[in-house]
């Protein structure tokens, strides 16, 4: 199983490198960019079969350690392997 | 005074910061991260300045989580004295010792520069040497030291005396300009500036010193 945790700062909380990225795209003539959020996609091997409580442990590691919940949030994806 | 110094992979003020606790009389044990005891006897915990474990994932994120800082958790919260300087400000707010987090600078870019502080109130160990709104200078050096807590809890820590420090001229795009903030028990500073970086002649400046040798003169003293 994998499951992929990502990571965002939270609306509100200043992301000054998503800024420099908004520039950067503005500068190179992307034009209608709004806004730039840069978070982080962390994939996780696991070895467990069993879906809900992967995205359990997940949550906890999010908690605990992947994302500071003071300014970030997050969201667990788990996909099955072998499965559509 | 007993002081321990916690020593993590990547830091790298741990000497400078030993230097600084012995210079103000202080017998002085460094700890790597992976003991688990913190030793008897110890008055005050020195969480250094640096680039624990890379910085990998969030700066001190790792290092909140290493063994050590369980027992630094148990010494703070039986009391115990801990000052946490630039990195350890934020492997302190990471442990959840200190509210808030530091963010990535404003500017993004890495400030390594004296700068002016004002010390916001001498109601702590460590900031009872100077007297309240004094300004001093001390060395700045970092890139994520923008400090960020939410609306409530900044009003709380200025409703109760928590902000030790603020920024004359904020340069990292702070809230209210924090530079350092006190525990709810005023046992546990976490500050951004490097005090043990200017604690000498030879640094140019001593802004820092008063801050040790008060430590060790009220620990002497109890």
């Amino acid at each position: 199983m994998k499951a992929i945790a990502t990571i965002m700062l939270r609306d509100g909380v200043l992301d000054p490198q998503g800024d420099a990225v908004r520039r950067a795209l503005d500068h190179m003539g992307f034009a209608g960019i709004e806004d730039v959020r840069q978070g982080k996609v962390i994939e996780l091997a696991l070895s467990g079969n069993d879906p809900e409580q992967a995205r359990r442990d997940v949550i906890e590691m999010c908690e605990r350690l992947l994302a500071n919940t003071v300014i970030e949030s997050y969201r667990v994806e788990i996909e099955e392997c072998g499965r559509p | 005074m007993r002081a321990a110094v916690i020593v993590f992979p990547g830091s790298n003020c741990d000497r400078d910061l030993k230097v600084a606790f012995q210079n103000a009389g202080a017998n002085v044990e460094m700890i790597w991260h992976k003991e688990t005891q913190i030793p008897k006897g110890v008055d005050v915990i020195g969480i250094p300045g640096g680039f624990s474990f890379g910085d990998y994932l969030r700066c001190g994120a790792i290092a909140a989580n290493s063994p050590i800082c369980r027992s630094v958790l148990a010494f703070a919260e039986s009391g115990g004295y801990v000052l946490g300087i630039c990195n350890g400000f934020q492997i302190l707010t990471e442990t959840g010792l200190l509210p808030g987090t530091l963010l990535r600078n404003e500017n993004i870019k890495y400030i390594c520069k004296p700068i002016e502080i004002k010390i916001e109130n001498c109601n702590s160990v460590f900031t009872s040497g100077y007297r309240a709104g004094s300004v001093v200078t001390m060395p700045i050096a970092h890139q994520d030291g923008n400090y960020y807590a939410d609306d409530n809890t900044v009003s709380r820590l200025a409703g109760e005396d928590r902000v030790a420090f603020r920024y004359v001229d904020n340069p990292n795009g702070s809230r209210d300009g924090i530079a350092g903030v006190l525990s709810e028990n005023r046992r546990v500073l976490g500050m951004m500036p490097h005090p043990e970086r200017m604690a000498e002649p030879m640094h140019g400046n001593t802004g820092g010193r008063r801050l040790f040798q008060n430590l060790a003169g009220l620990m002497e003293q109890a």
